[in-house]
């Protein structure tokens, strides 16, 4: 007797073809991702690495070197000294995540334990719209409002790292303070609960208890917005004054690896040692955001133990 | 009290009465074994009760039979449905699942009109024609008793319905495939006990059509509905026979202290 | 004891002060943003293309660029985000290769933005030889954008109930047809809030822009719609910037007269059409999930 019921579960049918179709086309996708995400580090690697394997550049110069001039010589290398630069970036990045860890953790610890209903809808919609802010008009704010204010308070010109990392400051606080607010809400609430029970104030349980069991949380976010402060192009250029200088002082015009490369691409021609030494800085952009990445998942694996 | 998982009692059915049978089951969550040679039969229009405390593995056994587990857990060893060895790579599972169907724990409507929860999958198998799609929708609701209450909603969404009606929205959803086999994992656990009567009423009434295997935690269900039990314990098949003889004469010691609720 | 309770209420204080200070800042730069900018924008300023070196210009194009590049941007990005959503919510195996898919995309998603500006300008731009143009903008953006879409769809569908795929699975459908027509219509909502936020970003975004959409809006003729024509809005090649680029390169080498006027007026358009961005996704995704789950 046929049994058509056993050949038919033997056999490939619609539902099979609409299964490798489908697996097909989410695998792409993914392929995708990864292979311009492979292309993005491999261009920018190769055309990185030119300014010392063409243009005998030396990489002891370009970290530790103050001249940045690529176009001339000295001794028979360009002058690729991009320290100024460097310590511009991570001037403003330091000084923003100084200025932002505590506001952002008072703003957190007000939305989780302090606010009423109301009013932590209010600053998550307050959050939420700060996100949206493109960072052009915070450079466009900053050269109109902070900017002036440090040159009338200050002295200087006004543009220099303390603009930058103020406009900065402003830029990662949303982000920082939302990814705070959720290291604070995964805080069990029995923690709290047990301390203001042994008699402890809200702030002693707050101190001890909650920002304590929540400290590698905090710190992923402050990575995270320093992460964003480094990268940042536009808004910094907008504000810190370009001067490829090393930065004596946080009022005076400086530079950063993301200003001098916004500036530098479109005056340089492509295969000059001039351009070259950009890809070199976008090269040091591309590594620091591993390390920033990095760091955040070794905070996370220290969580995890 | 120490039990000996080697005592067992299985009963044997005749080749022909097989609708189902597993050979050497063993199921595995990765390193964790939750199933140990399970060697089961099941007769054809007949209601099999699974029972076991939690973590017995019954609802593992279950879910394994139609391949539901799969990506989950490593089931090795063989089903045998209609000949074949349906746990095979070969196997088509999608149209397999077509003849063994499955109602689960938590009523799982899709956010659809009631109708179209019963007629999507039917759509997708090529019946196109109108009246025979309403013609299905109308017998498999009534074999699911909801007819009655749900007649002039068809088109309503789903999620409107009770939980109990919700729950034989999915029965009558599954048995509008006509399936051979229908597995059912606590189908009446999240339910209150008028929708338990009204389901099992409606089991009662089905296995004059399919085979069906239900685990339940609830050994009333399993005295009042079902013709064969199978008592899982760690994972070890301990008892299969009539319902009858497993409730009023079991053959090991762990199923009779069970049963008596002496433990578990 | 009255010292901790002293410590205590100045520690109140200056939390409540600090939240209420990041309200004042929000408040201020709105209120700067719109009060210097709104004046002025006018009918004449929104349809009037911009001038180099003479006052009075407008930003026509600009408006027109940024909507271009973001319908071009999702037109692209959306497909590519939705299927890797949909394999790590739903076909990804829990293994390394997995981990590091998702490795991947978080470091695609905080590479700095000028550094996949560039990338894009060093391929398609110079090496592929397709100068600054709508199609580099829209590449740069959607390099921009996956990683983050992609994560809101993956949690999208995720967050639709594992039993609706069981369901589908049992009735002997394909993963696949149970995933695209009973899993994605539920997870709508959470895609077409996340999709609208996305595109609130994308919008705001200028520096992936300057060096592949260009910084050079020329005239376009708003009465030809033949996409290979070159003045036509629609066509992909010419260079194209956008409303975020152009307060950008007004303030950094701007030397019309009105500029300061022009980048206030544009940054007030800038931000209320992302308002509104904002405001449309959490409306819309509201609406759509009571619409979905009104029968609950």
């Amino acid at each position: 007797m046929r049994d058509e019921i056993r050949e038919k579960i033997q056999k490939n049918s619609k539902a099979t073809y609409q299964e490798i179709f489908g697996k097909l086309l989410v695998s792409i996708s993914i392929i995708i991702i990864l292979l311009i995400v492979s292309a993005i580090f491999g261009f920018i690697f190769s055309k990185g690495i030119a300014t010392f394997t063409e243009n005998n550049a030396q990489v002891k110069d370009f970290f530790t070197g103050t001249n940045w001039n690529p176009s001339m010589n000295e001794k028979g290398h360009p002058q690729v000294g991009a320290l100024p630069m460097i310590l511009g970036s991570f001037g403003v990045t330091l000084l923003a995540a100084i200025f932002v860890t505590p506001f952002a953790i008072g703003t957190a610890l007000y939305i989780t334990e302090l606010a009423s209903k109301k009013m932590k809808k209010i600053l998550q919609i307050v959050i939420e719209l700060l996100v949206g802010i493109p960072s052009v008009v915070y450079g466009f704010i900053g050269l109109n409002v902070v900017v002036p204010f440090i040159r009338e308070n200050f002295g200087g010109t006004g543009y220099g790292i303390l603009a930058g990392a103020v406009v900065l400051f402003v830029m990662i606080l949303p982000t920082v303070t939302s990814l705070t607010v959720d290291s604070l809400k995964a805080v069990p609430k029995h923690y709290r609960s047990a301390s203001l029970a042994l008699g402890a104030t809200p702030w002693q349980t707050m101190f001890h208890v909650t920002l304590k069991a929540a400290t590698s949380g905090i710190l992923t976010a402050i990575v995270f917005g320093m992460a964003r402060a480094f990268g940042e192009a536009l808004a910094v250029q907008m504000v810190i004054g370009n001067a490829s200088l090393m930065p004596t002082s946080l009022l005076n015009p400086a530079s950063t690896l993301t200003s001098v490369l916004t500036m530098g691409i479109g005056n340089t021609v492509m295969g000059t040692v001039g351009n070259n030494a950009l890809w070199s800085l976008a090269l040091v952009l591309l590594a620091m955001s591993l390390i920033f990445n990095l760091i955040v998942r070794l905070i996370g694996r220290k969580d995890i133990k | 009290m120490e039990y000996n998982l080697k005592d067992k009692y299985i009963l044997q059915l005749n080749e022909k009465e097989k609708a189902l049978e597993t050979r050497d089951l063993n199921i595995f969550y990765g390193e964790k074994q939750a199933l140990f040679d399970g060697n089961l039969q099941f007769e054809r229009y007949k209601i099999t009760s699974l029972i076991g405390a939690s973590g017995s593995g019954k609802s593992t056994f279950l879910r394994s039979l139609n391949r539901m587990n799969e990506g989950v857990a490593d089931v090795k060893g063989s089903i045998l449905y209609r000949g074949i060895d349906i746990n095979s790579p070969k196997i088509n599972v999608y149209e397999m699942r077509k003849y063994i169907g499955m109602v689960f724990q938590r009523p799982n409507p899709f956010s659809k009109s009631i109708y179209e929860n019963i007629t999507f999958a039917l759509k997708e198998n090529g019946i196109k024609d109108k009246e025979k799609l309403a013609e299905i929708v109308e017998t498999s609701l009534k074999q699911a008793a909801l007819w009655d209450e749900v007649k002039d909603d068809l088109n309503k969404s789903a999620l409107a319905l009770s939980g109990g009606q919700q729950q034989r929205l999915c029965i009558a959803r599954a048995i509008a495939m006509k399936p051979d086999i229908l597995l059912l994992d606590e189908p009446a656990s999240a339910l209150d006990p008028i929708s338990t009567a009204k389901i099992e009423e409606t089991l009662l009434e089905l296995k004059e059509k399919y085979t069906l295997i239900i685990v339940t935690h609830n050994m009333q269900q399993a005295s009042r509905i079902s013709d064969y039990t199978v008592f899982f314990h760690l994972g070890n098949v301990i008892e299969y026979n009539k319902t009858k003889n497993i409730f009023t004469n079991p053959k090991i010691k762990l199923t009779e202290d069970y049963i008596s609720g002496n433990f578990g | 004891m009255k010292n901790t309770k002293f410590q205590n209420n100045v520690a109140m204080a200056i939390i409540k002060l600090i939240a209420a200070m990041v309200v004042l800042i929000l408040v201020f730069l709105l209120g700067k943003i719109l009060i210097s900018g709104v004046p002025h924008i006018s009918w004449k300023f929104l349809v009037t293309p911009s001038k180099a070196f003479t006052a009075g210009g407008g930003i026509s194009v600009q408006i027109f660029n940024s909507f271009y590049l973001l319908i071009l941007t999702l037109l692209i990005s959306f497909p590519i985000s939705l299927g890797a959503g949909i394999y790590l919510a739903k076909y990804a195996a829990k293994n390394k290769i997995t981990s590091l898919i998702r490795m991947v995309i978080e470091i695609l998603s905080s590479l700095p933005s000028v550094v996949v500006g560039l990338f894009v300008f060093l391929v398609c731009v110079v090496q592929m030889q397709i100068g600054f143009s709508i199609l580099a903008g829209a590449i740069a953006l959607t390099f921009f954008n996956l990683p983050l879409l992609t994560r809101n769809i993956e949690e999208s569908i995720k967050a639709v109930p594992n039993l609706q795929l069981e369901g589908g699975l049992a009735l002997g459908l394909s993963k696949w047809k149970t995933i695209t027509k009973i899993i994605l219509p539920e997870a709508l909502p959470g895609i077409i809030t996340g999709v609208i936020l996305s595109a609130g970003r994308v919008f705001g975004e200028a520096a992936a822009l300057i060096y592949t959409a260009g910084q050079s809006a020329p005239a376009v003729d708003f009465t030809n719609w033949n996409i290979f024509d070159e003045t036509s809005p629609l066509n992909l090649m010419r260079p194209a910037e956008t409303l975020a680029v152009h307060i950008w390169k007004i303030n950094s080498e701007g030397i019309m007269p009105d500029a300061n006027a022009i980048s206030a007026g544009t940054s007030a358009v800038l931000i209320i059409a992302i308002l509104i961005f904002n405001l449309s996704a959490r409306y819309l995704g509201n609406y759509l999930y009571r619409k979905l789950t009104s029968a609950r």
